[in-house]
C-alpha cells in the first residue's frame, strides 16, 4: 500500500457513481487492513491529501455554483461512510490487540511463588487462649502468677501438710538455697492462692500456666507443662456447681455431646476430690473415658490460709493439663513433639487448633 | 497395692469367676485407680502335672555336658493317661531329657507336657534332642514364672509338698489366683491392706464384709512378756514417735520349714517374694491387716526393749548389711547393746532371725506418720512398712495383727506361743466430728436422706450419734484421714456414688474480661506470628555459662540466676535469664533436621534474682499469715518479666520459580522488634548497642524514650554461632515485653487530620561517619517546628564527593498545615530551621 493510489483518476464529484467506486474501493481497503499498521497505510490512502475522494472533494470549489450543493452533499455522505468504516475498523483491530497483549501476558498460576509466609502459634498457646475465652465468657477472670514461687504458696497454703507423702510425691523442683523455701511451681494452685488473698469475693477466675515436676522427657512425660485450674469462691457453692462448670466447658471444648464422669480420688487442697474423665467418643482405638483432670471442694484450710471464712463462703476447684489435652483431642502422639519446637509441628497447626 | 483374689474373697464376696479386672472397675468405683492385672494364666498354659521321676540315666554327651534322659510317670500308677494330644503317651509315662542334676529316682517334679505354654510365649512339645524323642520338660520355678531360681528344678518335696502323681501342678501352685493391682491415695494407708481394700470393695458392690482382725482370737490384756519401755523424750510436732507397742513370744519355731504354696503363691501375686517361713509370715500379716511387724530372735536380744531418739553419733547395721550413721529425730528399737533397728523402716542385723531361730519375739507397734516418713527419706530406705506408716496404721489392730502372727507361727513352723506378753502405750484420742444435718446435702448437692448418711457412715465404720441438728461421728480407727465434716461429706457422696451429684451451673458476677497486659499480650504473640515467625517453646533450664552470655550485655561479668537444687541435668542447672539460649537450641534442632530458613519465637518468663531470696521460715497451713509475713513471702519471689524472643537463620520465603528469596539479616531483627513496639504503640529507640552475644557493629540498643534499656537486636556475634554450630549471620533479638506494656500509652488521642496540601521538600546533610542517622532525624525534626508532618531517611551515602570520615544523610521532609496552603518560603523556612538545628547538634552541612 502507499499513501496514494497513483494514476487514479481523480473522480468527478458530481459523478455519483465514480464516487461511490471510490468509496466502496475505501471501504473494501479498510476491511482488508489485517491490523492497525496496514489500517493507518490505508487512511493515508483514501482519506489522506492525495487520496481520490479528497482530491474529488477540493473539485467541488471548481463547479458551477448550481452542482456545488448535489456534490457537497454527495461528498459528505461519501466521506461521512468511509470515516466510519475507519473508526469502526480501528474499534475493532483495537479490541484485537488489546486481547491478544492480555493473552500474551498469560502466566502459569500455578507455578507463583510464595513470597511470604504465614507464621504460626504453638498449638498449647493457642489451647490456652481458646480455653480462656470460654471461661471470659462465662463471666470468669484470668489470673497468673510467677513460676518460681514460695513453698507456702505452693504447698502450705494448699493444706499440704509437711511431710505428708503428698507434698512428696509433686516431683519438685527446689530453688537453691532450700533454706530459702522457694521452687519452681508444680502446678497453678499457688496463683489461686494469690487471687483469694488479692481479690474481692465472690471470685471466679481461670489460672492457666506453666509448671514443673522433675520428670525425665519421654513420649508421655515431660518436666515443664502447662495446665489451667479454676477456682470459684461464693456463697452456697456445691459439688453439683462444680460438676455443672465442668459440664458447660467440657460441650464448650468438645461440642455437646461431650460427658465428663467423677470418681472419688485424694487432693490435699480439696474435700471431697474427684478425679474428673471426659468421654472422648472419636478416642483413638474407640470411644472410652479418658482421665481429664482432678476436682473438688475447696478444703477450709486453704480458704483458711486466705483469710476466707469457711462457714460463710466455700468454692470449688479444678485443674487440667493442656497438653493432655491438646495429647487426646488433637491426637498428638508423642509429648515430645510438643516441646522440641519443631516448626513443623506449630507450622502444621497454623494460628488454629 | 497388688490385691489376690482369693484372698479378697475370704473377706469380701465376689462373685465366682470375677476376673481381676472386674474386681477393679467396682474399685475405681469408690476411688481407686486402676494400675495394672497380675495373671500367670496370661502366659502360662497346661496341661502341667505332677510327676514321679521312675529312673534316670545319665548319658555323657560330646560336648562335655551330661544329660539325664528320665522317664516319668504322670498319672497315678495303675490309672490310663486321661489326656490325649501329640506327644502325649497313652502309658501315663513320658520319657523327658533333662539337663539338671538337682533331682533322684522317685522325686516329684512338675511336668510341663507337650501342648503347655510358659512364659515367654515357649511352646512345649515332643522334639528329638540327644538322640531321643523328648516329650515334654521338667520344670524349674524360674521356667514357670514363680521365682528366679534357677540352680535345678523344682523339687516338690522341697517346697514341703507331697502330691499325688498326675495332679495338676497349676492348682498346687496356686497359678490360677490372678491380682488385681489398685493405685491408693497417699490419705489412705487402710487400703494398703486386703482388710481396708476388702471394706471398700464390700462398700463398691453393697455386699457383705467379714472384717479380718474379727477372725483372730486375741487375749484381753497381755502382761508378763519381754520388757518394753517407751520413752520418746524429743516427739515431732508434740506427738509420741510411739504410743503402742505389742511384743509376743514364740517358742520352739523352726524357722527352716517351707511356706506353704496358699501363703507363697499369695505373697508372689501380691509382689512379695518368698524369704523365709517367718519372714513371709511377717509379710503375710502386714498384707492382711495392715500392720507391719518386726520378728526379733529373742535369745539375740540383751536386757529391755526401749523404744527412744538416737543419741548423736550412734550407729546401726541395718538388715541390708549397711551400717548407718543415726540421727538424733530418728526413732530407734534398742536394747541393753544399743539400737536394734530404726522404728518402723528396718531392723537391725544383729537380732535377726535366721536360720537358726528358735525363740521368736513379735513385735506389733504403732509409730507415728511424721517421725516415720522423715526417717525412712533420712536413710532413703522405703519399705513395705515405712509406707504404711507413713499413711497412718490403726492404732486397734496391732495386738490382733500380732496374735495372728503367733498364730501362723505355732500352726506353720511347730512354735508354742507363751501365754505372757507385752502390751505398752496409750491409745490416742478417737475422733469425734459434728455433723450439722443440712452440711452434706449443701456441700455436694445431693439432698441425702438421714438413712444414706448414716448407713455410709456406719458402712465405713464409724460410730453415728443423732443429736440436735445433726450427728456425732466418730471415726474409725484405721480412718485417720477423717477429721472434719468435709471429709464425712466425701464419704457419703462416694459412697452414694459421685454419678448421682446433679450438674447446676452457677452464674458468676459480671467479669472485666481480660486484663490489659493479657490482651497486650496475646496481640503480641498473635501479630509475629502474623509477620511470618513460627512461635516454638523451650525449657527454661540453661546453663551458667548460657545465662552469663546472654543474661548480661558487659563481657566477664556474672548473671546473677535462680540455681536449682535438684535439676534434671547439672549442666543444665539454673533458670533462664533469656530466652534466647533456649532458642537458639530450637533453632538448631531444626537447622539439624533440615530446615535451613527460619523465624522462630518465644515468649515468656525469665528469671531475674535481685535483693533477698525467699524467707528463712515458711508459715503454717490452715491460717492467714499476718500482713508483714505475707509481705515478706511476696517479697522474697524474684522477679520474673515477661520477655519475646525471636532467632532469624537462612532467608525470609521460600525458593521458587522467579522469586528470590531475601536472606534476614541484622535489619529484620531490628524491624522485628519495632514492629513489636508499633503493635503495642510503644516508640523503641534504637542507639549502637554493644552486646556480648551480638556482633559488636550489627547489634541495636532498644530503649524507651525514657532511657529505660529494654533489649537488644541485631546478628548474633559470629563466634558464639560457629560455637553452637549455628550458620553464619544468623540474626536475633529480645526484649523486656513487660516493660513494653508499662510503657503503652492508655489513651490516644487523636490528631486533626488536615486535608491541605503538602509541601515536600528534600535535604542531604553531611555529618561525621560516626554520627548516628537516627539523632540526626530527631534534630531535624526538632528543627523543623510544628509544619513538619513527617520525616524519612531515604538514602545514606559515602564515597566518591564526600569529605573521608564523612557521610551524607539524605532526608525527605513533609511539610503541612493544618489551617492553610504552604507557602514555598514558609516550608523553605521550616527546612532552614531543620537543618541548622542538625548543623549546631552535629556539625551538619547541607550537600
Amino acid at each position: 500500500m502507499t499513501e496514494t493510489l497513483p494514476g487514479a483518476a481523480i473522480p468527478n464529484p458530481t459523478d455519483g457513481a465514480a464516487i461511490t467506486a471510490a468509496v466502496d474501493q475505501a471501504i473494501a481497503a479498510i476491511a482488508g487492513a489485517a491490523d492497525l499498521d496496514e489500517l493507518k497505510a490505508v487512511r493515508l490512502a483514501h482519506t489522506g491529501e492525495k487520496s481520490p475522494l479528497s482530491l474529488a472533494n477540493r473539485e467541488i470549489g471548481k463547479l458551477p455554483k448550481e452542482q456545488k450543493a448535489v456534490a457537497g452533499k454527495l461528498m459528505g455522505a461519501s466521506r461521512g461512510r468511509v470515516n466510519k468504516a475507519l473508526a469502526d475498523r480501528t474499534a475493532e483491530l483495537e479490541a484485537e490487540n488489546d486481547a491478544r497483549i492480555l493473552l500474551e501476558e498469560t502466566v502459569d498460576v500455578t507455578a507463583a511463588p510464595r513470597r511470604r509466609r504465614a507464621g504460626a502459634r504453638h498449638p498449647l498457646s493457642t489451647l490456652q487462649d481458646r480455653v480462656a475465652d470460654i471461661f471470659v465468657g462465662m463471666g470468669w477472670e484470668i489470673a497468673e502468677g510467677p513460676e518460681v514461687e514460695s513453698e507456702w504458696f505452693n504447698f502450705d497454703a494448699l493444706n499440704f501438710r509437711p511431710d505428708h507423702p503428698a507434698r512428696e510425691m509433686q516431683d519438685t523442683f527446689f530453688v537453691e538455697p532450700p533454706e530459702a523455701h522457694l521452687l519452681m511451681r508444680t502446678h497453678t494452685s499457688p496463683v489461686q492462692v494469690r487471687s483469694m488473698l488479692e481479690r474481692e469475693l465472690p471470685i471466679y477466675v481461670l489460672c492457666p500456666g506453666k509448671v514443673f515436676r522433675t520428670d525425665e522427657l519421654d513420649a508421655t512425660h515431660t518436666p515443664v507443662f502447662h495446665q489451667f485450674e479454676g477456682l470459684a469462691i461464693d456463697k452456697k457453692l456445691s459439688m453439683a456447681d462444680l460438676r455443672g462448670t465442668l459440664e458447660h466447658f467440657a460441650r464448650q471444648m468438645f461440642g455437646d455431646e461431650a460427658q465428663i464422669r467423677l470418681r472419688p480420688n485424694y487432693f490435699p487442697f480439696t474435700e471431697p476430690s474427684a478425679e474428673l474423665d471426659i468421654f472422648h467418643p472419636g478416642a483413638k482405638g474407640g470411644p472410652r473415658w479418658i482421665e481429664w483432670g482432678g476436682c473438688g471442694m475447696v478444703n477450709p484450710n486453704v480458704l483458711r490460709a486466705a483469710g476466707i471464712d469457711p462457714d460463710v463462703y466455700s468454692g470449688f476447684a479444678f485443674g487440667m493439663g493442656i497438653e493432655r489435652t491438646l495429647m487426646f483431642r488433637n491426637e498428638v502422639g508423642d509429648m515430645r513433639d510438643m516441646i522440641e519446637g519443631d516448626v513443623r509441628f506449630s507450622e502444621h497447626f497454623g494460628m488454629e487448633i | 497395692m497388688r490385691i489376690p483374689i482369693s484372698w479378697l474373697r475370704e473377706f469380701a464376696e465376689v462373685p465366682a469367676g470375677a476376673t481381676a479386672e472386674d474386681v477393679m472397675a467396682e474399685l475405681v468405683k469408690v476411688g481407686f485407680e486402676e494400675e495394672d492385672v497380675h495373671r500367670p494364666t496370661d502366659t502360662l498354659k497346661g496341661p502341667i502335672v505332677v510327676g514321679q521321676v521312675l529312673s534316670l540315666v545319665k548319658e555323657p554327651q560330646t560336648n562335655g555336658k551330661t544329660i539325664n534322659w528320665c522317664q516319668v510317670r504322670v498319672v497315678p500308677e495303675g490309672q490310663e493317661q486321661k489326656l490325649t494330644g501329640k506327644g502325649i503317651d497313652p502309658s501315663g509315662v513320658q520319657g523327658i531329657i533333662c539337663g539338671a542334676h538337682n533331682f533322684v529316682e522317685g522325686d516329684k517334679v512338675v511336668v510341663t507336657l507337650p501342648g503347655a505354654v510358659l512364659p515367654g510365649n515357649f511352646h512345649i512339645s515332643a522334639r528329638k534332642t540327644y538322640g531321643h524323642l523328648s516329650a515334654g520338660m521338667i520344670a524349674s520355678v524360674r521356667e514357670l514364672g514363680i521365682g528366679e531360681d534357677h540352680d535345678g528344678i523344682l523339687v516338690l518335696s522341697r517346697i514341703g509338698l507331697d502330691p499325688e502323681v498326675g495332679a495338676d501342678a497349676m492348682e498346687l501352685l496356686g497359678l490360677y489366683d490372678e491380682a488385681a493391682e489398685i493405685n491408693v491415695t497417699p490419705d489412705r494407708g487402710y487400703a494398703f491392706s486386703i482388710r481396708g481394700v476388702a471394706r471398700e470393695y464390700a462398700h463398691a458392690t453393697g455386699t457383705v464384709f467379714t472384717d479380718p482382725a474379727s477372725k483372730v482370737l486375741a487375749p484381753a490384756a497381755l502382761s508378763g512378756g519381754y520388757g518394753v519401755k517407751i520413752n520418746d523424750d524429743a516427739p515431732i510436732y508434740g506427738k509420741p514417735g510411739c504410743d503402742r507397742f505389742v511384743a509376743r513370744t514364740v517358742r520352739g519355731v523352726d524357722a527352716n520349714r517351707p511356706t506353704p504354696q496358699w501363703m507363697v503363691s499369695r505373697l508372689r501375686l501380691a509382689g512379695i517374694r518368698s524369704i523365709s517361713l517367718p519372714v513371709d509370715i511377717s509379710n503375710y500379716v502386714m498384707l492382711e491387716l495392715g500392720q507391719p511387724l518386726h520378728f526379733y530372735d529373742q535369745d539375740k536380744l540383751s536386757g529391755d526393749i526401749v523404744v527412744r531418739r538416737a543419741l548423736a553419733g550412734e550407729k546401726l547395721t541395718t538388715l541390708d548389711g549397711k551400717e548407718r550413721p543415726l540421727d538424733p529425730e530418728d526413732l530407734l528399737i534398742t536394747d541393753a547393746s544399743g539400737p536394734i533397728g530404726v522404728a518402723g523402716v528396718m531392723g537391725g542385723a544383729a537380732t535377726e532371725v535366721g536360720d537358726t531361730t528358735s525363740n521368736i519375739l513379735v513385735e506389733a507397734a504403732h509409730f507415728e506418720e511424721v517421725s516415720i516418713a522423715r526417717s525412712r527419706r533420712r536413710h532413703k530406705l522405703p519399705s513395705e512398712a515405712s509406707k504404711r506408716f507413713e499413711r497412718g496404721v490403726d492404732w486397734q489392730v496391732a495386738g490382733i495383727a500380732a496374735q495372728r502372727a503367733v498364730d501362723l507361727l505355732v500352726e506353720l513352723a511347730g512354735g508354742t506361743a507363751d501365754e505372757a506378753g507385752t502390751d505398752v502405750g496409750t491409745a490416742p484420742d478417737s475422733v469425734t466430728i459434728e455433723l450439722p444435718a443440712a452440711f452434706a446435702a449443701a456441700r455436694i448437692g445431693i439432698d441425702f436422706t438421714e438413712e444414706q448418711i448414716v448407713t455410709s457412715l456406719e458402712d465405713l465404720g464409724a460410730a453415728v450419734v443423732k443429736n440436735d441438728g445433726g450427728w456425732t461421728v466418730t471415726a474409725p480407727s484405721w480412718r485417720n484421714d477423717l477429721e472434719t465434716k468435709e471429709d464425712l461429706s466425701e464419704e457419703i457422696a462416694r459412697l452414694v456414688g459421685y454419678d448421682k451429684i446433679p450438674a447446676t451451673l452457677p452464674v458468676a458476677p459480671p467479669g472485666r474480661g481480660l486484663t490489659r497486659v493479657q490482651q497486650q499480650r496475646r496481640r503480641l504473640v498473635q501479630a509475629l506470628a502474623d509477620a511470618g515467625l513460627t512461635e516454638v517453646l523451650s525449657y527454661p533450664f540453661v546453663s551458667k555459662a548460657a545465662n552469663d552470655t546472654f543474661g548480661v550485655a558487659e563481657q566477664g561479668l556474672a548473671r546473677t540466676a535462680v540455681k536449682l537444687a535438684n535439676p534434671i541435668s547439672e549442666e543444665q542447672g539454673y533458670l533462664r535469664t533469656s530466652i534466647l539460649p533456649g532458642l537458639i537450641e530450637v533453632a538448631k534442632r531444626n537447622h539439624s533436621r533440615g530446615f535451613r530458613d527460619l523465624a522462630l519465637f518465644e515468649s515468656g518468663l525469665v528469671f531475674l534474682p535481685a535483693g533477698k531470696m525467699g524467707t528463712e521460715s515458711i508459715p503454717p497451713l490452715g491460717a492467714k499469715p499476718a500482713d508483714e509475713v505475707l509481705d515478706a513471702l511476696y517479697d522474697g519471689v524474684p522477679a520474673q518479666p515477661f520477655h519475646l524472643a525471636a532467632v532469624l537463620t537462612g532467608h525470609d520465603s521460600p525458593a521458587a520459580a522467579a522469586h528470590a528469596p531475601r536472606t534476614w539479616d541484622w535489619a529484620d531483627a531490628l524491624d522485628i522488634a519495632r514492629l513489636a513496639g508499633d503493635i503495642l504503640g510503644v516508640e523503641l529507640v534504637v542507639r549502637q548497642g554493644s552486646h556480648q552475644a551480638f556482633h559488636p557493629g550489627r547489634a541495636a540498643q532498644l530503649s524507651l524514650r525514657t532511657g529505660e534499656v529494654v533489649g537488644y537486636a541485631g546478628e548474633l556475634h559470629p563466634k558464639l554461632l560457629a560455637a553452637s554450630d549455628m550458620p553464619a549471620r544468623s540474626v536475633a533479638l529480645e526484649i523486656n515485653a513487660d516493660a513494653l506494656f508499662d510503657a503503652a500509652p492508655d489513651v490516644i488521642v487523636a490528631r486533626q487530620i488536615s486535608t491541605f496540601p503538602v509541601a515536600t521538600q528534600d535535604v542531604a546533610l553531611v555529618v561525621p561517619a560516626d554520627v548516628p542517622a537516627d539523632d540526626v532525624l530527631v534534630a531535624l525534626r526538632e528543627g523543623a517546628g510544628e509544619l513538619l508532618e513527617d520525616v524519612a531517611l531515604f538514602d545514606v551515602y559515602a564515597g566518591k564527593g564526600i569529605e573521608a570520615g564523612r557521610k551524607s544523610l539524605a532526608f525527605s521532609l513533609r511539610f503541612r498545615a493544618a489551617d492553610r496552603t504552604l507557602t514555598a518560603d514558609e516550608a523553605s523556612a521550616a527546612r532552614e530551621s531543620a537543618v541548622a538545628l542538625a548543623g549546631e547538634r552535629f556539625g551538619a552541612v547541607q550537600r
